[in-house]
């Protein structure tokens, strides 16, 4: 047995490892330094690199962000957190009219190389103002860069990446993602950005997905792959630029199209991915394209109110089974879950 | 102070505990799915300005927000549903414990984004200023709001047009796990800040209720004859963690000398000594009064855990207003 680690170390050890090998990043935000560490990621951070490059901030996530931009223009590499990007929304000014066209506006004079980190929350009472997932927003602006892991193993990868990309990165973790497991790994292939990773291959459908979202797709392929239904798992890692290349070929291949998406269905990025191949691979498709997101309206805190709301491998599995046209079988799936719908795991006992 | 005043601070502060309390024991039952933040060690802020306010004054609140929801008169069955995600909650299930309204008694909704209802309240408080009905607009807000770009544009247009908001800052001296000084220059403390912006100020122990009622009575008066708006400042101190049910003392993010100084002057023993003292509370009237709450606060439980959880349906309602609401 090889040794584990988790998301939420890897993310630690990514800054890590960031702050160890370039004296020019800083890692701030709400709670940084405190004893929780962020979920964990950024556990004695400041002791074993400083008060002045490991801080806590003061709830003022839009100057913090400005700040960050500053100190990027000066030659730092800052990385900002949010422990939820709801409170991030406080700094849209700055990150859409300052980090995202600093660069073009001054004609290429200079770069923002900074990094946001905003956790997505899900589930368990968070409600409607502690949950939204809006990466969309953020892709919807050029010149951010959006990234969203979903692997445990790709993370640390994806993050360093991100902190060393010369553009300002949005980079979205999943809350239930944290806790995931991975073995340790010695060798790290540094990650490009815009590149999707194929995790399953398979004639019957393509499955474009993200995040937590990508997580439910696995144990989904599995079942599915148990009664023949072989699918291209693509997991998006970037929602911004996204890698079109793959997800072209694979429809190419496949002719048939399913996005998951773990924000709304309304200008999702679930909707832009379906436009594109509508407009660029029109002529493979076998069948309309559909997506399965979050629905068109805010989650409730109310278990009662969140229970049909997220999109759940069981869910993909009768969509595929829709798509395809063939009776599936998910009830293996339903039997498996041993926690209630709002918990990622029974070790998940709130309050974030 | 009198007697009756003396009564209902006591029961003001003692009905907030219980509560805060009550869900405290009853959390680990897993029954209470959404983040909580509790007031207990803090109520005399809320007891005291709870009093002075009419129930047409209007008040806004953050994520800690139950004391203050109580203190303005909100309904306690409506509350704890909510805590529990029911139908019969004060938002249907919606929003759970950070998300309370009650307009019924002036309890215009308290939200959980750190400074998100100080315009909301100044705005509230336009409107009464308009309608000229001497009422005022409430705020209540905790010590990382002033971190906040928002509370100093609030204030700004406050003064602007001399309206009648009154800012009530709890000053627990932390946020999370962090304390002011890790946040804010303290060379000035907050109410000497905020007084450079040209609002009056005032300052005080939050955990001594007559303190936190005099002041606040005093500055009311002001507003209400026209003073425009006043900012408050009341150091108190949190028991229990920023959120959720337990004790985090194990931590050390406090220094235990700091702990044992403000829980030695808790509000509801210190009011109550200088009650009993002065001759204005007996003893036996106040332990009557507790089992009262008691009662009220455990049916207040039976209620809402008897209560139906909304149906599947309403995930999807309330989305867009189908006419316009109240005027
Ligand atoms: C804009 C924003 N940033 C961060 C948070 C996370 N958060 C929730 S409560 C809180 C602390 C607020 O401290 P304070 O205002 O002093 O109130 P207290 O919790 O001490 O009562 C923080 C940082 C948030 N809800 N909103």
């Amino acid at each position: 047995m090889s040794e584990k680690t988790t998301f939420a170390q890897e993310v630690r050890d990514a800054l890590h490892h960031a702050l160890s090998s370039d004296p020019s990043v800083l890692v701030f935000g709400l709670g940084v330094p405190d004893p929780k560490g962020v979920f964990g990621t950024t556990t004695d951070l400041q002791t074993i690199h400083g008060e002045d490059r490991v801080f806590d901030m003061p709830t003022s996530e839009n100057a913090m962000t400005g700040i960050a931009i500053g100190a990027a223009l000066g030659g730092f590499k800052p990385i900002l957190t949010h422990q939820r990007l709801d409170f991030a929304l406080l700094s849209m000014d700055q990150l859409v009219n300052n980090a995202a066209k600093w660069h073009f506006m001054f004609g290429g004079k200079r770069n923002v190389p900074v990094t946001i980190r905003m956790i997505l929350g899900r589930g368990w009472g968070q409600g409607p103002t502690h949950s939204q997932n809006l990466q969309s927003w953020f892709a919807h602006i050029p010149g951010l860069k959006v990234v969203m892991p979903a692997l445990a193993s790709d993370v640390k990868s994806l993050l360093l990446a991100s902190i060393f990309d010369p553009n300002p990165v949005i980079f979205l973790e999943h809350r239930w993602l944290h806790n995931m497991q991975t073995d340790v790994s010695t060798v790290m292939a540094p990650a490009k950005l815009g590149e999707a990773k194929l995790l399953s291959r398979g004639d019957a459908v393509t499955i474009v997905s993200m995040s937590y979202m990508t997580i439910e797709a696995l144990h989904a392929v599995s079942c599915l792959k148990e009664q023949g239904v072989e699918i291209d798992l693509i997991d998006l890692r970037t929602v911004s630029p996204i890698d079109w290349t793959k997800i072209e070929k694979s429809v190419e291949k496949t002719g048939r199209l399913l996005v998951l998406d773990t924000g709304f269905k309304q200008v999702s990025i679930a909707g832009e991915i379906i436009t594109h191949i509508i407009e660029t691979s029109w002529q493979h498709l076998k069948s309309q394209p559909v997506r399965l997101t979050a629905p068109n309206y805010s989650e409730s805190t109310s278990p009662a109110l969140t229970q049909n709301y997220h999109v759940r491998a069981d869910d993909i599995v009768t969509k595929v089974g829709e798509i395809i046209d063939k009776e599936l079988n998910c009830q293996q799936l339903i039997d498996q879950r041993s926690s209630l719908h709002d918990v990622p795991g029974d070790w998940f006992t709130g309050p974030f | 102070m009198n007697k009756l005043l003396a009564q209902k601070l006591s029961h003001s502060m003692r009905r907030i505990r219980t509560v805060e309390e009550t869900i405290a024991e009853r959390y680990s039952e897993q029954q209470m799915r959404c983040p909580t933040h509790l007031s207990t060690g803090q109520e005399a802020v809320s007891a005291a300005v709870g009093e002075i306010l009419r129930k047409t004054d209007l008040a806004v609140s953050g994520h800690r927000a139950h004391a203050h929801y109580l203190a303005k008169g909100g309904n306690l069955n409506a509350m704890i549903a909510e805590i529990y995600g029911r139908v019969t909650g004060c938002a249907r299930g919606k929003g759970g414990s950070m998300h309370l309204i009650d307009e019924s008694v002036g309890f215009m909704g308290s939200t959980a984004i750190v400074g998100g209802t100080v315009p909301v309240g100044v705005g509230l408080g336009y409107g009464l200023k308009l309608k000229g009905e001497q009422n005022i607009a409430v705020i209540f807000l905790g010590d990382a709001v002033v971190e906040t770009g928002v509370f100093y544009e609030s204030i700004n247009f406050a003064l602007l047009k001399n309206l009648p908001v009154l800012f009530v800052c709890e000053n627990n001296q932390f946020s999370v796990y962090t304390p002011l000084e890790q946040r804010q220059s303290t060379t000035l403390d907050i109410y000497e800040r905020v007084a450079g912006l040209g609002v009056m100020t005032e300052y005080g122990n939050g955990n001594d209720v007559v303190e936190v009622y005099n002041k606040t009575k005093n500055m009311t008066e002001k507003i209400r004859s026209g003073g425009g708006p006043a900012f408050l400042q009341f150091d108190t101190f949190r028991w229990r963690e920023h959120c959720g049910p337990n004790y985090d003392d194990d931590l050390n993010y406090r220094e235990t000398s700091f702990i044992e100084k403000w829980r030695s002057d808790e509000p509801i023993a210190r009011f109550e000594k200088y009650a009993i003292d002065t001759g204005l509370l007996k003893e036996t009237e106040i332990q009557t009064n507790q089992i009262e709450i008691e009662a009220e606060v455990n049916a207040a439980f039976e209620f809402a855990v008897n209560s139906p959880f909304p149906h599947a349906d309403e995930a999807s309602k309330h989305v867009f207003a189908e006419q316009h609401i109240k005027g």
